[in-house]
Order: C-alpha cells, then structure tokens, then sequence
C-alpha cells in the first residue's frame, strides 16, 4: 500500500465522516423540538464536523502554505464556533427563551 | 469524494435554510445563521481545494471571523443592557 493511497483513503474517510456530522446537526436543526436541543445539535455539529471535514482537507492540501491555512481556518473555528453558541444561548435564556415543559425549574 | 462533500454540504445548508426562514423568534433564526455561516465557510475551503486555489482559503478564514463577530454584535444589539460589564450587576436577573 503505496503511502498516498493510505493519504487518500485516510482523507476520505475523514471528508466521510465530517460530512454525515456536518448533515446529521443540519437534520438536528430541524428536526429537534425546542431552542436549546437546536443550539445542541447545530454547534456541536458545526465544531466536530468542520474539524473532521478540515482534516481531511489538510491531507489534500498541496504545498504548506495553504496547510497552514487551513489549520488556522480551524482553529478559528474551534475557538469561535462554541463561544458563539454559547452566548446565544445565554441570551436567550435571559431573554425568558421557554424551556422544554418537562422542565419545572422556575421560568421567567 | 470531495464532490460528494460539497454536496453534503449544500444539503446541509439549504436545511440551515429552511430553519431560518420557520425559526419562531429571533434566536432560532441568529443559531441558523451563525451555523450556516459556518458552513459556508467549509464550503469555500472545499471549492478551494476542489479546483486547485489555495488562495481561497484566506476568505474562508475572514468569514469564520466575520461570522463569529457579526453573531456577537447582533447580540449585542439585541441585549445592549445586560452584556455592558460595566452595567450594575444589582438589577433583579
């Protein structure tokens, strides 16, 4: 097994597994119920996905100089992505978002 | 097989898409823009690396950054009162 077919396989699994992550959180987004199922579904998706998917990039990358992007694209990313759900989710929750009935903690 | 990531990825956004447009309130709509912000920037490194430009990748770069920010500053626009630090903490939460 020549090293680039290991490369491609490797890659391929990796593009492979980011787009199922990437669709299932976009299906989640959808299909869940309440405003924080959502925030669930659509940023842990979005990180883990986007980590996979930019992975399998990196291996196709030719030439560092666009690795290097590609590993500063997802490190942003990374940073970013959960911060941002987080203080939408906060916001909301300020904002008396109602929180699924089953959940008898005081709502404003 | 990087096809068929850009076609995941298209699916996934116009679902992005369609909860944007259903969302109830204000917060459905700013979570499905802010994930499909995100997936438009995979989006851009896919094509980038489809057709051979590596230069593309710095857009893709500014707009995970401009996507975060503009998240945070409708936020802010949203919540002027509560997200100012310098707001006094007494108020009844």
């Amino acid at each position: 097994m020549s090293l680039s077919l290991l490369i491609d396989i490797a890659s391929g699994a990796l593009l492979l597994a980011g787009c199922l992550l990437v669709v299932s959180g976009a299906v989640g987004l959808l299909r869940l119920p309440d405003f924080y199922t959502r925030t669930h579904a659509g940023s842990l998706t979005d990180a883990a996905g986007a980590t996979l998917l930019l992975l399998g990039l990196l291996l196709q990358a030719d030439g560092w100089q666009s690795g290097v992007r590609l590993v500063l694209i997802m490190l942003f990313l990374l940073v970013t992505s959960p911060t941002a759900a987080h203080a939408l989710a906060q916001a909301a929750r300020r904002d008396g978002e109602r929180l699924p009935a089953g959940d008898d903690e005081g709502r404003r | 097989m990087l096809a068929a990531a850009v076609i995941a990825l298209l699916v996934a956004m116009a679902l992005t898409l369609v909860r944007a447009f259903v969302g109830p309130r204000l917060y459905n709509r700013l979570l499905a823009i802010n994930v499909f912000g995100t997936k438009t920037v995979l989006f851009i490194s896919v094509v980038g690396v489809l057709s051979g430009r590596p230069y593309i990748f710095d857009i893709a770069l500014l707009y995970a950054l401009v996507n975060f920010v503009s998240t945070i500053a409708v936020l802010r626009l949203t919540h002027l009162d509560e997200l100012l630090p310098s707001s006094d903490e007494g108020t009844a939460r």
